[in-house]
């Protein structure tokens, strides 16, 4: 197989797709610090979506806590980071979304995951140590690699509010602009 | 310096609806004196109880939220000012009592207690900010701190008060978030 063929049968993943996606999950605020993983395919298109409202803030830990007070008036929000921001917002996911049972919708880019090696694989330790987190923490997490992954994600959403616990999704693929 | 007991005295006769977040040393004294359902103190991680207060506040625009902080505890999250300068939530009161001490933590001091936590709000886009030492001074200015357009932020000169214990049980029941939730009309009675 010539390295031409093997570019046209990469899997895509759409950030127009994950938009509206997240959309059918009711979101209506994304919360974010930027990831280089998702900025073009995801942070951009939000910024300039007109029915989602973007609250950018400084560190990560403090979109665990905006989204809980946004429960307060029943919306809906995604938390969207890179990994080394959901490590770094640990104690507030440990004890806002674990220990309080708050519905964090947490969308984290694994930057530099190498082409189709699962995360719990990579020979990077900052990813390959995600999975087993959200695991340990029993936070239920989608792989979102394809187009075809992205069906995963209004449910997700949904599910994670009906029973008000957290959930995430590792966006493997780095994700094309819509 | 004021006493933060008396200080919380006089704003619960001026608090009506508001939903009032409270942490540690104050929020120990706040349950004290004024337990109701409009009171939060599940913010879980030290320091991002003004996060959920923004959160609340844009989730709840008709409704003022006032965010009662410790010293320690902004400097936990002090770039939640920067959030917060930018958001510029309408309905938002930002209260920060200065003891210069983790109080909750054993009385330990702050990295640096002289810190001007009101230049810090004014860097950071919150315009509305001042620095209250009496409470003459805190009385004359509760009504705009609780009525004026949003966000402010005020930074209160308080002494130290006893280091505990407190009981974070009672103030972390999940039947209290849920009372909360109730009286916003977020959940059914």
């Amino acid at each position: 197989m010539n390295a031409s063929a093997t570019a046209q049968q990469a899997p895509v993943l759409n950030g127009g797709k994950i938009i509206d996606a997240v959309k059918k999950g009711g979101v209506e605020y994304v919360l974010s610090v930027p990831d280089l993983h998702t900025s073009k395919g995801l942070l951009y298109p939000i910024a300039g979506d007109r029915d989602l409202k973007l609250v950018r803030t400084c560190k990560e830990d403090e979109c665990i806590g905006i989204s809980a007070g946004l429960t307060y008036g029943n919306k809906r929000s995604l938390i969207l980071m890179q990994y080394t921001g959901f490590l770094y917002a640990m104690n507030a996911i440990r004890a806002v979304s674990c220990e309080y049972k708050f519905p964090s919708v947490m969308m984290i880019g694994m930057l530099g995951l190498e082409e189709g090696v699962a995360p719990k694989s990579s020979k990077k330790f900052g990813l390959q140590i995600i999975a087993p987190i959200l695991e340990t923490m029993q936070i239920p997490y989608e792989i979102i690699d394809s187009d075809e992954d992205v069906e995963k994600i209004a449910p997700a959403i949904e599910k994670a509010y009906a029973t008000s616990r957290p959930t995430a999704f590792l966006i493997a693929r780095r994700p094309v602009a819509p | 310096m004021m006493n933060r007991l008396e200080l919380l005295k006089i704003l619960k006769k001026h608090i009506t609806d508001e939903i009032v977040i409270s942490s540690y040393s104050t929020a120990s004294e706040w349950i004290e004196i004024n337990d109701r359902p409009l009171n939060y103190f599940s913010h879980g991680a030290m320091g991002l109880g003004s996060s959920h207060g923004l959160g609340m506040a844009l989730a709840q625009p008709d409704r003022r939220v006032v965010v009662l902080d410790g010293d320690g505890s902004l400097l936990m999250n002090l770039p939640t000012l920067v959030t917060i300068g930018r958001v510029a939530p309408k309905n938002f009161t930002h209260l920060v009592f200065r003891n210069g001490t983790y109080e909750a933590n054993g009385g330990h001091p702050i990295p640096n207690p002289k810190t001007d936590f009101e230049a810090m709000a004014r860097a950071a886009d919150i315009s509305k900010a001042c620095t209250i030492s009496t409470l003459t001074d805190f009385e004359n200015k509760l009504q705009w701190l609780l009525n004026d357009e949003g966000p402010l932020f005020a930074c209160l000169d308080v002494e130290q008060g006893p280091l505990g214990p407190r009981d974070y049980k009672e103030m972390y029941r999940p039947e209290r978030r849920k009372a909360l939730r109730v009286a916003l009309g977020a959940d059914p009675a």
